[in-house]
This record gives structure tokens, sequence and C-alpha cells, in this order.
């Protein structure tokens, strides 16, 4: 693909609102992590809580729009300038050139979950119940567009733990083809009880912090996120760029990877020839790594397929959590504080590495020049996306 | 302004009164008066006998419109790209979830949970037929149909591959039908190329629209499943393809922007 210049980006999650906290947070190896408030559930689990979203009141002209996620998003796009950034590119391409493409698991379903307490005797939701503003999945790409008056195609992904990464794919092919300009990207997911109940019956959650790659891993932490980048077509100032995507499906199981990883494996290809590059051009791997026992033993074993052991890899999900829908969007925005800052992040509360994995997972912050990042994101469904993100030369 | 081309070579049509695509074709040419009644779906043959029996209304739609145009296009669906397009997914699922969560003490079923994601249609195909080309499931609300048909078509602008859209809506049942009532089941599936073989049925060129929204259909029954429904978005298309002869079409998506689509056939239709 021709590279795609990203001219702005920003995500909030437990680690803190904006791009300096979230630095700050890596830098000082801090995970946001933390047991379980959250509407006082007696589940034992790590969650990845943003603080304030209760507080994050939405624009009046735009209530209809009000639920967790949606007031999550907002409390996203007011950081680090991202709103005047995309009200220029706006101005600059036309609004009917300017596309949202975000990615979501579970959108407004809390509003859901909570309305269906609030059942009348007849079993009714409340009248105050707004499906379509709120629990429905597009619900979020409508509330950013009609709050950034952007009038371009929008959309939401919805494939699981690869629904913002692939949107990156989407706005690469809509720019490419000619129909747009540039394009809000990114993906925001809230907590909610569908999830954490959900994954807990699986049993794939942990009942303490993450642990990817450590010898001890039970399982998942599920965090929420607020991601967004702008990307276009040209820009004058840009934060790094879009150099390759690679998306598969495992076409084997609904909710365990290919042990083998081989649609792993060619999404990582792809991305990479996509790009134009070899593997040892990337300097640094931002994993999947959710910490259950089967993803990172086929992750470990998919990306020493295509690395090798040398290339120095982390997950970052012991520090925001697993934020599923958002997942890709926060990773793709870390991968580019990575290479302005020169800092591969380390992988935390690892504990004692699993000796049975291979590669060159980080424990402790790395600080070099890093200048590609492939970001893998893998999802339920078998749906894999893989991204190369590279600096300004 | 930017166009898509592809070419047409498969259709997958089920819903209220619209059996299959061939089944359909008196109605959408305007022979027949189109007759709603319950949309049936069929149990999908592609999946094990216990599968089968456990796929949900969302999965048995999407597998049915899937495999009618793969069939039609005699594709090998093991190395087809997919564009799934729904406004909502798994709706039986998302109910009996929401309604195990009002209890002190949840208990949720993992199987009902893992099929409550918007991609599970995507996953029971691709499992099925082991495809592990690429997917996508995308949601616009309303515009689904739309954007879904945006979607395949850079897929096989990108790729130079055919990709298979598959546009489907169900029902929620009460208490949330209330809040978001949609009158059937519904689906429309296509098989796109990027360039025409002999099996072409039309060319699309497609492109973004202004404001003008799709013309009413002549059939009122019809029409109004165009309305009701989101994947019904795609009728005008379907009784274009139906019809045979090239015309220019509108295709709702969101409010201010619509698709414009030039359908040129290739070959007659099957007389019904």
């Amino acid at each position: 693909m021709t590279p795609l210049a990203i001219s702005a980006c920003t995500l909030t999650t437990a680690l803190g609102a904006g791009r300096a906290a979230t630095l700050e947070a890596l830098q000082a190896q801090r995970s946001g992590l933390a047991p379980v408030t959250f509407m006082d559930l007696p589940l034992p689990t790590w969650v990845g809580e943003v603080a304030g979203v209760d507080a994050t009141a939405l624009p009046s002209s735009l209530a209809e729009f009000d639920c967790r996620n949606n007031r999550l998003a907002w409390l996203g796009l007011q950081q680090d300038g991202f709103l005047d950034a995309v009200a220029m590119a706006r101005a600059r391409w036309g609004a009917g050139r300017v596309a949202v493409f975000l990615g979501t698991s579970t959108s407004g379903l809390l509003q859901t979950e909570l309305a269906y307490r609030r059942r009348n005797a007849q079993g009714a939701l409340p009248a105050d119940f707004l499906y379509g503003p709120t629990q429905n999945t597009y619900s979020v790409a409508a509330f950013v567009a009609e709050a950034l008056q952007l009038h371009g195609p929008s959309w939401v992904v919805s494939t699981a733990c690869s629904s913002s990464a692939k949107v990156f794919g989407t706005a690469a092919r809509m720019i490419d083809a000619g129909l747009i300009d540039a394009a809000v990207v990114g993906g925001v997911d809230s907590l909610c009880l569908t999830t954490l109940y959900g994954f807990n019956s699986l049993e794939l959650l942990s009942d303490e912090i993450c642990r990817p790659w450590g010898a001890s891993r039970k399982g998942l932490s599920i965090g929420e996120a607020a991601a967004f980048t702008l990307v276009e077509r040209e820009s004058g100032t840009p934060q790094g760029w879009l150099l390759g995507v690679g998306e598969s499906n495992d076409g084997y199981h609904m909710s365990s990877p290919h042990p083998e990883g081989l649609g792993a494996i060619a999404a990582m290809r792809a991305a990479l020839a996509d790009a134009n590059l070899q593997p040892a051009d990337i300097d640094y791997i931002n994993l999947h790594g959710t910490a259950t026992p089967s993803n990172d033993a086929a992750e470990d074993n998919a990306v020493s397929s295509v690395f090798g052991t040398a290339t120095p890899g982390s997950s970052t999900k012991g520090a925001t959590g697993h934020t599923l829908g958002a997942a890709g969007g926060v990773e793709a925005v870390i991968a580019l504080l990575a290479i302005q800052h020169g800092l591969m992040p380390a992988g935390l509360n690892v504990e004692g590495r699993d000796p049975a994995l291979k590669l060159n997972y980080l424990q402790h912050n790395q600080h070099a020049s890093v200048r590609r990042v492939l970001s893998n994101s893998f999802g339920f469904g078998g749906s894999n996306a893989s991204l190369v993100f590279g600096g300004v030369a | 302004m930017s166009e898509l081309r592809v070419w047409v070579q498969g259709i997958g049509l089920l819903g209220p009164g619209l059996g299959s695509w061939p089944a359909s074709l008196g109605v959408l040419r305007g022979m027949q008066p189109h007759v709603s009644a319950p949309t049936a779906l069929p149990l999908p043959a592609r999946l094990p006998p216990a599968e089968r029996r456990r796929a949900g209304a969302a999965v048995k739609l999407a597998m049915a419109i899937a495999d009618e145009a793969v069939a039609q296009a005699q594709v090998d669906p093991g190395t087809l790209a997919t564009v799934f397009a729904s406004s909502s997914g798994e709706c039986a699922n998302c109910h009996a979830l929401c309604d195990a969560l009002d209890a002190p003490a949840p208990v949720v079923s993992p199987t009902k949970f893992t099929n409550s994601v918007h991609n599970a249609s995507s996953g029971a195909w691709h499992i099925a037929v082991a495809s592990r080309a690429s997917s996508t499931s995308l949601c616009a609300f309303d515009g689904s149909f739309g954007a879904g048909l945006i979607e395949a078509a850079i897929g096989v602008r990108s790729s130079g591959q055919p990709m298979l859209l598959v546009a489907s809506d169900s029902p929620y049942p009460e208490p949330l039908n209330a809040a978001r009532p949609l009158p059937d089941h519904f689906g429309a599936a296509f098989l796109f190329t990027a360039a025409p073989t002999e099996r072409s049925l039309a060319s699309l060129t497609i492109s973004l629209g202004g404001s003008l929204h799709a013309d009413s259909l002549p059939d009122a029954s019809l029409d109004a499943l165009r309305r009701a429904i989101p994947a019904a978005a795609a009728l005008p298309l379907l009784v274009a393809l139906a019809q045979g002869a090239s015309q220019a079409i509108a295709i709702d998506y969101l409010s201010g922007l619509n698709l414009q689509v030039n359908v040129a056939p290739v070959l007659q239709p099957e007389a019904a």
C-alpha cells in the first residue's frame, strides 16, 4: 500500500486520558488494572476502568446518544487537540470527504443491560431507552460523525478483538479508491456486564491481574478505552505512517485460536508484504497478548514462525487490560508512541516467564530507536489483523 | 467522482414471501404481486448436525443466502473473502443474555456469549467452509447494506479477488422488539468479481451519491419491506438485476449520503 499519513492520534485508557498520561505510565511501567469495583460486581477479576467516564457529560444537542460507551468516546475525543485536528481536515477536504470508521464489540450494550433491570411488570423496557443511538453497534460512529460534523461514509466494524485494527484497512482502501480524503479511525469499548460475565462463563477471565507471557497466566483482564487517529491522503504534520495491513481468518473455532496460528501467520505475512518489508525490518512487535494460556502459546508460535525469536515484543494488555473492540486502536497509538519516543514498552505482571514461550519478550522498557512496529489483533471467531506502523523519516 | 465497478456472479435472497433468488424473479420483475409470508429459515446444510440444530436465526439466514450466491457463482467458498453486514447481529442471544444478567447472581451461557459477537455469522461461515480468507462484519444501523456494498466493492478493487457480500437482519424478541421493530428476517447476498467472467450476470458501477433517496418500488408490499428492514435496502438492486435492463438506481445508505449504482446486465437471468 501507499503509506498513509496519520495526522493526529489520541487514546484514553485505564492509564489515563491522552497521550502524555499514557506515555508517563508506560515509562513508569505502571499498570492501570485494579480489582473490579465497577457496579460492585461480585466477580473475582481485575479490570482497566477509565476514570471520569460517568462525570463526562455529552453536549446537550447529542443527549440522545447518552450511554457509557459514547461518554467514553467523548472523553477520548477531547484529548490531545484531536477535535481541532479533525476540524482542520474537515475544512481542508470538505465534510463529505472525511469518513468515520470505528471498531467496537459491545457499543452501548450496558444501557440495554440497565434497561432490562428496569423492566415494568409486563416486562417492557422503560420509555427512556433509545436503542438506535445507544445499544446499536453503529451508535459510536453515528455519535462521532454527528459530534464532529462529518458527512462522509461511516460504519462500525465489529469483529471482536480485531475490530479497531481492521478499520485502518478500510480507511486505507477507501482513500486509495478516491472515495474519501481523510478518516477518523479508531475504536471505543466500555465495561459492561455481558463481557465480564461472558468471559467469566468461558473461564477466560483471570482472578488476578493478567500476566501475558507469564508461566502462571490464567486469562484476561478486561479494560475499556477510546482510541482515535486521523488519517489523511496528505498531511503537513504526520505523527507517523500506516505502512501495511494484513487480515485473515482462522476458519477454525469461535473461541479458541488455531493452535499453529495459521491465520495469525497469514495476517502478519500479509501486513509485511503490504508494507513491502521483511520481518527483520520490524523493530518491535506489540503482541495481541491477552494472557489466556492458549492465545499466548498460539501467538508465540505464530510470531516466531514469521520473525524468529530475536525481534523484541511485548503485550501492553498488562497495563491497559484487553480493551476488546478498542484494542486495535489503542495499540496502534501505543505503536506510534513507541516510534516517537524510542520506547519499547515492557510487558507487565509477568512474574516468571513461561519457559515454553520462545519470543524475545520484554519485561523491562527498552530505549532504542524504533522505526517500524508491527501490532497484532486476533479476535473471537478467528478474525485476525496485523498492522505495520512507521515513523516520520 | 470516483467509481467502483464489480461484476455480479451469484445472488442469494431470503425474506418474507421471497424464498430464494429464482423463486422471487416473478415478483421482482413485477409479473406477480409480492405476498408477504413468514421467512422460512432452513437448517444450514454446511454445519455438522449438532451445530446445525444449535444455529441461531441470524446464522441460519446468513448461511442460506451465502450458500445460494456461492452455488450460483460456482466458486470455491474455501478461498473467498467476505463482508457480512447486519444492523443487529444475533438478536435472540442478545435478549437472552440481557435477561440472564437481570439477576443478583447472573448465570450466563458461554455458548450464547460466544455467539453474541456481531461477527458470529462470519465465524460460522468461515469455519464451515474452512476459509482463512479475510472477512469483515460491519454495521451502519439502517445503512448497513450500503456500508457492506461499499466495503465489498473496495475489497474487490483492492485485492482483485472475488468477494462475497452477505447482508442480513433479524428481529429482536420482546421486549427489545418494541424498541427496534423489524417485521421479519431478510437477507441478500452477492458474489462480486473484479472482472467479467462467462458467468457474470451484470456489472455494477457504484459511486457515492447525493441526498436523493431510493425510488419507491412499484409493488407496495415490496416497498414496505424495503423501508422496514435495513438489509432490504438491497431490493432496488435486486429488482434491477431481475429485470435485466440497464438502469441507474439509488440505494439508501446514510441520511444525506446515498449510493448511485449503474446496473448493466451481461446475461439475461433465467426466466422464472
